[in-house]
């Protein structure tokens, strides 16, 4: 036969600019390993798939369009380029939200049985935050046991999942006028499941063929993402887990130690990471480390539930999605245990190389080659016990060569809304009046999320980090979570100092509050921690009436997976400019793809952007945050109100 | 550079919260834990802790979780490269500080009992310059003026000026401005107090500027006033600390002018003094903290220079001032209305039962009048010796279409303190026993008596500008044509007090609102008609007229009271919707004559509360100036507590002290016969018109059988009393139906 194809020749520099990922590809590559980086640049993405012009919901096709012209032809049935795109689409946010919405309920099911008395494990650790939920879903809260509410407050969050009809519990936090357009447009999600289930209904073969109303249930099954499951699981993370507050925190994979035991957690569930916290803290298990010739256990986070306890403990975070890979070729990881979501299966691969012990633990989500060590919230430790008993086993038995790069990143992490609202005014001030003020008085021109995965078909972690320092040269106070928060913290902007690269007015609001102008607030589910803020900007006042009219905009430069869609579209539905890079599984010039970048916003939602460029993308949602000031009315300077008596009288009682 | 400002805050905040405890420990290992602390003669026990964390604090182990509190309040320091946000704790560090202070001051109570002298005035020959912290009976007194608009907030002075002129410099320029200056603290012992005294400026509370404390601890007695201020007249309950600080954040116009060099304790007290949305400006060069949102605009602001402090601090605070110029050689204002020229400072006195002195505002047609004309009979300052004496006739012609006869009154009582307000100058008294004193420093400024017609002309236009066009002055110092003008004004006064006597309720389909208040109660509304006057006392039914004419979308609205819905607890189906929308639906109707059922709303500046007394079947009242007990078995001040800020509370109501001897007073629960108890001082007040008001009420000796202090402050010492007189509520019907 042939000879094997020549290994390809990379630049590694080229794929990422995270140096620490840069140097364990280069060495992944020595080692004859090759990563998503390497096979990304060997497949090139099905040109059909990437413009959403394939159709493969019945077997009369699969069905092609040209996306060059995209109405020259029609799938077999007669399905239009708008409705395979919608349809494809409403697939992609039926299957982000049922992420979500599944952890979420994975949460909830962990609290009932907590509330129940059943798993001892875990316990309320919150119970302010416990009080304040409930109070905001209209639970009476004053002079009763914590016990009895947290019943109340199940019973009635499991609305959430499997409510038939009717609005779900949440829908209680959105701003009046948003939800009036949402009730208009009939788009109030009902549960979640109901949702999920209709959408996968009507994108059947021969059900729902107009692009329109297919992207209102989009909208629906995404803001029951959104203002649902998601928001549930950060909730009640909170609750059982304590509400994060700013800590310091590093990044990076110089936090694995050659000398100790090293477990990695990567994935989204807090409830396996937070009894791995409990297991390497066990006495037990650190001398067994100890016996074993370590100095003790270092546990590390990847991904989203790493983010979540990066701010809520402080646990220190190896790296985000795409280092995944190159962490295990560093030879110190003895153990990575995996959950649910963004777990590529090469790192079976990869683990079985460099002698890893990897275990998927999730009932959900078994991976071949794996060893599957389930995990069971009523006796958590069985699972995680075992684990740090494996990793103590794989350290006993390292392979020779270790290479860990010299990169720690530290920065402050865990800025939870409760603690926004602390942070600008203390326990007697405590508001987001000093947010919108300042947006007012133009030292802050917006609020940018940035947020989402990395791509290995765009630089990883380079579109983030340029985006994020052009937002915040131009004033744009920016909010994170998920992997962008790692690129960034990897970049050093959730340092206080990092204000200095920020435009006049945001620096000086950071530096009187003593933030850094990055804000770090966790995992990708905690997104739904920015809906809440745009909910609080909004009822503090001043920036207008709904979510639509906010100086806000969000982006996922880097994005990946279905989530992210979800995402993307739970946000335009809440009324936020969304900005994705990469690529977007649309046909411009085609009615479905105008719906989603102009007609939602005619309808008083948000819209979608598209950028790949950083520079490029930065301007789009600046030029909106431009036009919603304008709007408001807080372009320019304002002349200085002085008040009178007159106008005294005139405020309103309190 | 504000990590600098929170670094020493936090820092300061330490300090004052660690000598707080070693105080207190000392003090309850000398006088033991149940030793009772406070302040003089207050119902807010220690203000800002009651305010704030709602605790009353009576006795020395009682402030043991006020610095629990404090020592959880303070943050971790401020520390390292990457550092956590501060804002939130410092400001948390602040009020510790402030917490901590307060209990401080209070056990100096204890400790050192004439530190602090009582009352309004310093006493300069003894030494006695600090007063502490202001009684309830001066908060409520002074705090109308923050209500009304007269003093639109306060300076907070720390520390000292360079020189004693420049002290002066800027706080006459607060006088001017009305606002009031609160001092505090010392730059190495020396002090704006002191400062000013030596460069020769009254101070106390009657001139506005309020020494309270040598040391920055005693900030906390300008915050204290704030907050009771806040509960007073906001009705904001004790312990809802957020609504406190919110309501002087926008409703009191408060901020600090840091003097010198600003150390850790002053910065710890300015992050106190932001959680109250009270900025600080400083004369040196500390970090600033400009953006906005815990202030309405910055929060410290450096570098201001003297000349510019006073107009700097009032754009920050965000104040609109209204400064009036009136063109004579003396300041002017409200601040110098309590100003007193004293006996070897006169250059020439007028009336005061020495000369004759009488003022009289009367109505004349257009033609007569040359708008602005001063003319003067007789001799001026240039002509005679300081110390002199002369007779006055102040005689005030305005004409106008709108100008009504009505409004001569109204023009009339304003001359007593329009003149008041001139530096150096002091007026008592009115109509034909008005009394004037012309200070020695006036004159040397150049004040001439003409001058009185100049200010009168000038604020009449400023004031009353819309109900009259035409004003000219006529003063009268020769004796003869003063002696011809005296009878003139007496026979005015007694023609329009016939005619103000001769309105009744029934006759008048017009009432007027009057929600002045509602700058500080904002659920407050008072309804005043003929026979009603407003309960601070200060506006009569023809008052409200004019106000309606000069300002017709102002606080003083006609009301059309509709039909009748009780005749006997005074109640009108307008009146009741009038309420009802201006209370922003927080009440839905009132009784004009009753305290029993469904009273008027009262607000912090009643001049007096009348209380159910079931056991005498009657009422008692008492006034803002008594301080004693009474029989309803709370202070003036508690009472006030329980009824003000707006609230409906039956049982209960504020009322003028001319009230008491209308017609109409608590006509729907008996009238004036169920009146059984005030304190004496009131008693002697209105002595002549409560006489004979027990002719009209067919029992000449009524007064007498009204118990006073002297018979008793208890229920049943007044029934006692009752027995004794034969009181006639003792036979009427059950005053709770």
């Amino acid at each position: 036969m042939a000879e094997e194809k020549a290994k390809k020749q990379y630049n590694f520099r080229d794929f990422s600019i995270c140096d620490a990922t840069v140097q364990m590809l280069q060495k992944a590559a020595e080692d004859g390993m090759e990563t998503a980086f390497q096979r990304a640049a060997e497949m090139k993405a099905c040109p059909i798939g990437a413009d959403s012009a394939c159709c493969k919901h019945c077997f009369m096709g699969p069905c092609r369009l040209n996306a060059k012209d995209p109405y020259s032809k029609v799938g077999v049935c007669g399905a239009t380029i708008d409705t395979i795109g919608a349809r494809n689409f409403a697939r992609n946010v039926a299957s982000g939200a049922s992420a979500h919405t599944d952890h979420g309920m994975s949460m909830l099911d962990v609290f009932r049985e907590v509330v129940r008395g059943n798993i001892t494990d875990y316990k309320i650790k919150d119970e302010v935050k416990l009080r304040n939920v409930a109070a905001s879903i209209g639970i009476a809260v004053e002079d009763r046991e914590t016990m009895e509410i947290a019943t109340d407050l199940y019973e009635e969050l499991e609305r959430t999942y499997t409510q038939v009809e009717g609005e779900i519990p949440f829908a209680k936090r959105v701003p009046a006028k948003t939800l009036e357009t949402w009730r208009k447009l009939g788009i109030v999600p009902r549960g979640a499941m109901r949702e999920i289930m209709e959408i996968m209904h009507r994108t059947h073969m021969g059900v729902d063929q107009h692009y329109e109303n297919i992207v209102k249930q989009c909208s629906r099954t995404a803001l029951s993402d959104g203002w649902g499951g998601s928001m549930v699981a950060t909730e009640i993370s909170d609750i059982l887990f304590g509400t994060p507050k700013p800590r310091v925190a590093g990044v990076n994979m110089g936090f694995l130690k050659e000398d100790q035991v090293n477990i990695i957690v990567h994935g989204h569930e807090p409830n396996l990471f937070e009894s791995m916290i409990a297991a390497v803290n066990d006495p037990a298990n650190i001398e067994k480390a100890k016996a074993a010739g370590a100095q003790g256990i270092t546990l590390l986070g990847m991904c989203c539930s790493g983010a979540e306890v990066l701010g809520r403990h402080g646990i220190p975070h190896a790296g985000n999605f795409l280092s995944t890979e190159a962490v295990i070729a560093t030879g110190a990881v003895d153990a990575m245990a995996v959950d649910v979501q963004c777990i590529m299966q090469a790192l079976v691969k990869m683990s079985e190389c460099y002698g890893t012990k990897f275990f998927s633990t999730n009932p959900r989500a078994k991976m071949d080659g794996a060893q599957h060590i389930e995990f069971h919230e009523h006796t958590p430790r069985e699972c995680t016990d075992q684990v740090v008993a494996m990793a103590i086993e794989r350290f006993k038995n390292r392979p020779a060569r270790i290479v860990i790069p010299d990169r720690k990143d530290m920065g402050v992490h865990g800025f939870s809304h409760e603690y926004v609202n602390y942070m600008l005014g203390g326990a007697f001030r405590g508001s987001y009046k000093p947010l919108n003020d300042n947006i007012i008085n133009g030292r802050i021109r917006g609020v940018a999320g940035v947020v989402g995965c990395t791509n290995p078909r765009v630089k990883h972690d380079y579109v983030h980090v340029e985006l994020v320092k052009e937002l915040i040269r131009n004033n744009v106070l920016v909010v994170q979570t998920g992997c962008s928060q790692i690129t960034l913290a990897k970049a050093g902007l959730m340092k206080p100092d990092a204000a200095v690269l920020a435009g006049d007015g945001l620096r000086e609001v950071c530096e009187t509050v003593g933030m850094p102008p990055v804000l770090s607030l966790g995992s990708c589910v905690d997104n739904s921690r920015i809906l809440i803020a745009c909910a609080e900007m909004v009822k503090m006042g001043g920036l207008g009436e709904s979510i639509a009219d906010l100086p806000v905009a969000g982006a996922a430069p880097e994005y990946m997976s279905e989530k992210a869609i979800s995402i993307g579209q739970y946000f335009v539905a809440s009324g936020v400019f969304t900005v994705f890079g990469v690529t977007f599984p649309t046909v411009e010039g085609t009615k479905f793809h105008d719906l989603l970048f102009k007609g939602l916003e005619e309808m008083g939602l948000g819209k979608w952007g598209f950028a790949v460029d950083p520079i490029e993308m930065a301007h789009l949602m600046i030029h909106h945050i431009d036009e919603k000031r304008l709007a408001l009315g807080i372009m320019g300077k304002k002349e200085r109100k002085l008040f009178s008596m007159e106008d005294r009288r005139q405020a309103d009682a309190m | 550079m504000s990590r600098l400002v929170a670094f020493a805050a936090i820092q300061g905040a330490y300090n004052i919260v660690s000598k707080a405890e070693g105080k207190l420990q000392q003090a309850i290992d000398k006088y033991g834990p149940n030793q009772p602390i406070g302040f003089p003669n207050t119902a807010y026990y220690l203000p800002v802790i009651y305010s704030i964390l709602g605790l009353k604090v009576e006795k020395l182990s009682d402030a043991e979780p006020v610095l629990a509190r404090c020592k959880q309040l303070l943050p971790e320091h401020v520390k390292g490269t990457i550092h956590l946000p501060y804002l939130g704790g410092m400001l948390d560090a602040g009020m510790a500080a402030i917490l901590a202070e307060e209990v401080v001051e209070a056990i100096r109570y204890v400790e050192d009992p004439d530190f602090y002298l009582p009352g309004e005035d310093v006493d300069l020959e003894n030494g006695k310059i600090w007063l502490g912290a202001a009684d309830d009976v001066i908060m409520r007194k002074r705090g109308v003026e923050f209500v009304d608009g007269s003093a639109p907030g306060f300076a907070a002075i720390v520390g000292a000026a360079p020189s004693p002129e420049i002290a002066k410099m800027i706080v006459e320029d607060y006088q001017k401005k009305n606002l009031y200056i609160f001092l505090a603290a010392n730059q190495n012992g020396t002090t704006v107090a002191q400062q000013l005294i030596e460069a020769g400026v009254q101070i106390g509370w009657g001139t506005r500027i309020v020494p309270f404390s040598p040391d920055i601890a005693g900030a906390v007695f300008a915050l204290g006033f704030a907050n009771r201020a806040a509960m007073a007249f906001g009705g904001v309950k004790p312990g809802d600390y957020e609504k406190i600080l919110l309501y002087n954040k926008d409703r009191v116009f408060a901020f600090v002018n840091a003097l010198g060099e600003v150390n850790a304790e002053w910065a710890a007290n300015a992050a106190g003094a932001v959680n109250w949305g009270f900025p600080t400006l400083a004369d040196t060069d500390i970090p600033e903290v400009l953006p906005t949102g815990i202030c309405t605009y910055e929060h410290v602001v450096a570098n201001v220079t003297h000349d510019n402090m006073v107009s700097k601090s009032i754009e920050v605070r965000g104040l609109k001032v209204n400064i009036t110029e009136i063109p004579i050689p003396l300041a002017y204002g409200p601040a110098f209305e309590g100003e007193r020229v004293r006996k070897d400072d006169i250059y020439l006195e007028c009336g005061g039962g020495k000369t004759i002195c009488c003022e009289r505002v009367s109505i004349a047609d257009m033609n007569d009048v040359v708008d602005g004309k001063v003319e003067l009979f007789g001799p001026d300052i240039k002509d005679i010796k300081p110390g002199s004496r002369l007779p006055l006739a102040v005689v005030v012609e305005v004409a106008g279409r709108k100008m009504q006869e009505d409004y001569e009154p109204i023009l009339e009582r304003q001359i007593h303190h329009l003149v008041n307000y001139a530096q150096g100058i002091m007026h008592i008294g009115q109509r034909d026993i008005a009394w004037y004193r012309i200070g020695k420093q006036a004159v040397e400024k150049g004040f001439t008596l003409t001058d009185i017609g100049k200010i009168l002309h000038a604020k009449y236009h400023q004031d009353f500008g819309a109900i009259f066009d035409k004003c000219q002055i006529k003063l009268y110092t020769d004796e003869a044509k003063a002696k011809e003008m005296l009878p003139i004004a007496q026979a005015a006064y007694k023609v329009r007090d016939a005619r103000v006597e001769n309105m009744t309720d029934e006759t008048c389909e017009t009432y007027y609102s009057c929600t002045l208040c509602q700058s500080f109660a904002p659920t407050h509304v008072c309804i005043v008609s003929p026979e009603r006057t407003g309960l601070c006392g200060a506006y009569n039914w023809l008052d409200c007229k004019a106000s309606n004419e000069i300002n017709p979308t102002g606080p003083n609205q006609p009301i059309q009271k509709g039909e009748v819905v009780d005749p006997k607890l005074g109640s009108w189906k307008g009146c009741n919707d009038f309420v009802y929308k201006a209370s922003r639906q927080a009440v839905e109707k009132v009784n004009f004559y009753s305290l029993v059922y469904d009273p008027m709303t009262t607000c912090g500046c009643c001049e007096c509360i009348a209380a159910v007394l079931p056991t005498c079947n009657g009422v008692m009242t008492v006034n803002r100036d008594y301080t004693g007990m009474t029989p309803a078995g709370m202070k003036f001040t508690t009472l006030a507590g329980t009824c003000g800020g707006g609230n409906v509370t039956p049982g209960f109501v504020g009322h003028s002290k001319y009230n008491i001897t209308q017609r109409k007073y608590v006509a729907g629960d008996g009238g004036l016969m169920r009146l059984v108890w005030m304190p004496k001082i009131l008693k002697e007040e209105i002595r002549e018109r409560l006489l004979k008001r027990g002719e009209e009420i067919g029992i000449p000796n009524f007064i007498d059988m009204i118990a006073t202090e002297e018979d008793g402050v208890t229920e049943d010492e007044v029934y006692a009393f009752m027995e004794k007189v034969g009181h006639p509520a003792l036979t009427m019907d059950s005053i709770l139906g």
